[in-house]
């Protein structure tokens, strides 16, 4: 997790197509060529409107370390981690042999922003910086392309606007929405991310879309927060199942970023269990909810779950699937992955191609 | 039958209307019942709809009132047809719901009283939990220690989704008294939708709403472990009841890894949360999500779960979770089905141990 930078040079063997890399600007003002002169204003002014208690940029459950960073990621020159290419090179991408990366930007990327307008100039300031201070600095990195979920017309402009940017390898959206996300006020988000033809991915957050992290409200400690976000994510895919997306939407794709996924064949039959009961409330389901699920999810791997014997995990990807699984770091944050380390459990050659390389290339219009 | 002899973990008897438990009110609150017309309120769940599929299985479902408030044919339907020797009534009332604490604490009282007058008096083989009004540890407490003489209550009763998570230290005060009476701490599906049932907001559909429930057990005992309750009542058992038990394995790896790495934060906790888990929490054998004509999943869950401890025979009656006498899934053995018919639920609640073989302790002596 939080080792030294190491002066390894030598060729990694193992490329990898790390699909979870956080940026973050090293002040928040280096948006602000991005923005019109009234939202640059209002960034200096009054800045995010989210649904906490502390102002934007600090967390209500504060982190173990260095603001949930490794401490050894801090750039040299100043600014947070995350926030410097050259130290992202050096320590990570040329370090663990990265061919490709994809960025994932966090908070303050306009997602939970109140003010929907503000959200809007956010997101479209952000992609724009991803562009500008590492896509085109640095070709192995692949922005996210970031869409105000809760403003469907500024998300789809977005949306049209990049798509054929090949710089861009996915729609980011925050599954902690004002609804869920499978509610039909999304679906024209949804039917722009089918049009590209780009996946949809959903990284778990820390601000809140306006509900508690738990169905029986706040829980106290981050140990509750960080677990949180998969039954989280685990209500999400519910929600895009027995709405109905994946019948609305047939090619649509989506990635489930730094949000488990072992989860996933158990809730597969329990879904399956009761929709059988239910299914009259959801007749718009032509198969059981499992094939949705099957056919219309991929998992990145970052924290990867370390059972007692490893061969468990094995047996649970088996029931997952080889070809969903994203492998995945998040670089440069205190519960890294090293790809070296990370996995403890023997795979395949073709498995170990698949999950650290070859899933992320067909997902992801790489060529 | 194999399942004779069993002990049920939960069943679900119904107040048949609200005007069943006015004999159990005093004065004031018959008149205000009454007045009001709150008597004229069906006190169902939003969790547990009467003629939703959920609540009741198509043949066991009566001519009149609401499912299982038929004491016959819940005799007939379970005790009977499952050859249980001993079955724990979990009372689901509306009650909860309320928020004028005074009110839910009086219906409430006489929720538990009616179960155990009309219920616990009639028939020998069921015992009951009693339910919390949880608005205010105070009433809980109070209500814990007015029905704890009685032995047939062998558990408290709580809904997973309400204000706060459960191992929030203002609730401590109830853990203590069960502690010390003996009581197992009960936490069955359902919410009163205080928020909204998952982090992403309010779903569409009721199919989602029981769905998710699994996801806030999953929270329920990342609040007990990471408050630290376990470490707190070393005697207390805690009892997921309607929880499902597949999501378990995922659960168990993630906060062992979690808390390697935020340990700091919670410095109570003196080993790996998972092992505290085996020893300390119960699951419900219904529902049993898994796929169909598939036992080796089960096994293969089992066997990442790591314990045979953990599964608790249930019917979940009159709520629709199997059909037929299909109560027990393939690929069990022999002697897990022993232990999950019998040793653990005897493991997990104190008071049907002491119990064993002694006559339980008649309602009308043990309340003044």
């Amino acid at each position: 997790m939080n080792i030294p930078v190491r002066d390894v040079t030598a060729a990694q063997k193992l490329m990898i197509i790390d699909c979870d890399i956080h940026p973050v600007q090293r002040v928040k003002s280096d948006l602000a060529p991005f923005m019109e002169a009234r939202w640059r204003d209002h960034m200096a002014t009054f800045g995010g409107h989210i649904r906490q208690g502390l102002w934007a940029g600090q967390n209500v459950y504060p982190r173990m370390m260095a603001g949930g960073r490794r401490k050894d990621a801090f750039p040299p020159g100043g600014g947070a981690p995350g926030s410097d290419l050259e130290t992202m090179q050096k320590q990570h991408l040329d370090t663990n042999g990265v061919e490709v990366g994809m960025l994932i930007p966090g908070n303050g990327s306009g997602f939970e922003e109140r003010n929907l307008d503000y959200g809007a100039a956010l997101a479209h300031a952000v992609n724009e910086w991803q562009l500008e201070y590492f896509v085109r600095k640095e070709p192995r990195l692949r922005a996210g392309l970031v869409v105000p979920q809760e403003n469907a017309a500024a998300a789809i402009k977005e949306i049209e606007l990049r798509a054929v940017d090949r710089s861009f390898s996915q729609v980011l959206i925050s599954p902690r929405a004002n609804e869920p996300l499978g509610r039909a006020r999304y679906w024209p988000i949804y039917e722009a991310v089918e049009a590209s033809g780009l996946p949809l991915g959903q990284h778990n957050a820390n601000i809140n879309g306006g509900h508690p992290s738990t169905g029986s409200g706040w829980p106290t400690y981050y140990m509750q927060e960080h677990y949180a976000f998969l039954p989280h994510q685990q209500a999400m895919v519910v929600s895009m199942i027995m709405e109905g997306v994946f019948e609305r939407f047939p090619k649509l794709k989506v990635v489930s970023i730094e949000s488990g996924y072992t989860w996933a064949p158990a809730l597969g039959w329990r879904m399956d269990k009761h929709w059988e009961r239910m299914r009259k409330e959801v007749p718009h389901l032509k198969r059981p909810p499992s094939e949705y699920l099957r056919e219309h999810f991929w998992y990145t791997t970052q924290p990867i779950e370390e059972p007692d014997d490893p061969a468990h995990l094995v047996e649970v990807i088996d029931w997952i699937g080889w070809d969903r699984m994203l492998f995945s770091t998040d670089y440069p944050h205190w519960d890294f992955d090293d790809p070296r380390y990370a996995i403890k459990f023997k795979m395949t050659d073709k498995q170990k191609a698949m999950m650290y390389r070859d899933n992320a290339k067909a997902l992801y219009r790489l060529s | 039958m194999i399942t004779r002899g069993a002990i049920d973990c939960d069943i679900h008897p119904a107040v048949p209307n609200t005007e069943a438990l006015l004999p159990y009110l005093d004065d004031y609150w018959r008149d205000q019942i009454v007045n009001r017309h709150i008597h004229k309120q069906s006190f169902h769940l939003q969790s547990y709809p009467p003629n939703s599929p959920l609540s009741c299985r198509p043949d066991w479902r009566p001519k009149d009132g609401p499912p299982g408030s038929d004491l016959d044919l819940l005799r007939a339907q379970t005790l009977d047809a499952f050859g249980s020797s001993i079955a724990i009534c979990n009372t689901l009332h509306g009650a909860i719901s309320l928020f004028n604490e005074d009110m839910a604490s009086a219906l409430i009282s006489a929720v538990n009283d009616y179960i155990a007058r009309e219920w616990l008096d009639r028939e020998p083989r069921l015992r009951a939990s009693i339910l919390l009004p949880l608005h205010n540890p105070d009433l809980a407490m109070k209500e814990i220690e007015r029905l704890a003489a009685d032995n047939r209550f062998v558990q408290v009763l709580m809904p997973v989704m309400g204000e706060m998570p459960l191992g929030r230290r203002v609730y401590w005060p109830i853990y203590e008294a069960c502690e010390r009476h003996g009581l197992t701490v009960g936490v069955h599906a359902g919410s009163t939708y205080r928020t909204s049932p998952t982090a992403a907001g309010w779903p569409s559909y009721q199919v989602e709403d029981y769905i998710a429930q699994s996801g806030s057990f999953e929270n329920l005992l990342l609040s007990f472990i990471a408050e630290g309750v376990f470490q707190k009542f070393p005697a207390l058992t805690l009892v997921c009841i309607e929880s499902g038990f597949t999501w378990l394995p995922t659960l168990l790896w993630r906060i062992n890894k979690t808390w390697r790495g935020v340990r700091a934060e919670v410095p109570w906790l003196d080993r790996p949360p998972a092992d505290i888990i085996r020893e300390r929490v119960r699951f419900t054998l219904q529902p049993l999500d898994l796929p169909k004509d598939d036992p080796q999943k089960l096994a293969r869950t089992l066997e990442h779960i790591g314990s045979d401890d953990l599964l608790l025979f249930s019917t979940d009656y009159p709520h629709w979770q199997f059909d037929g006498d299909k109560v027990l899934p393939d690929g069990l053995s022999d002697a897990m089905i022993a232990k999950i018919l019998v040793d653990n639920p005897r493991a997990a609640y104190p008071r049907l141990r002491e119990a064993q073989g002694a006559a339980p302790t008649q309602y009308k002596e043990a309340v003044p």
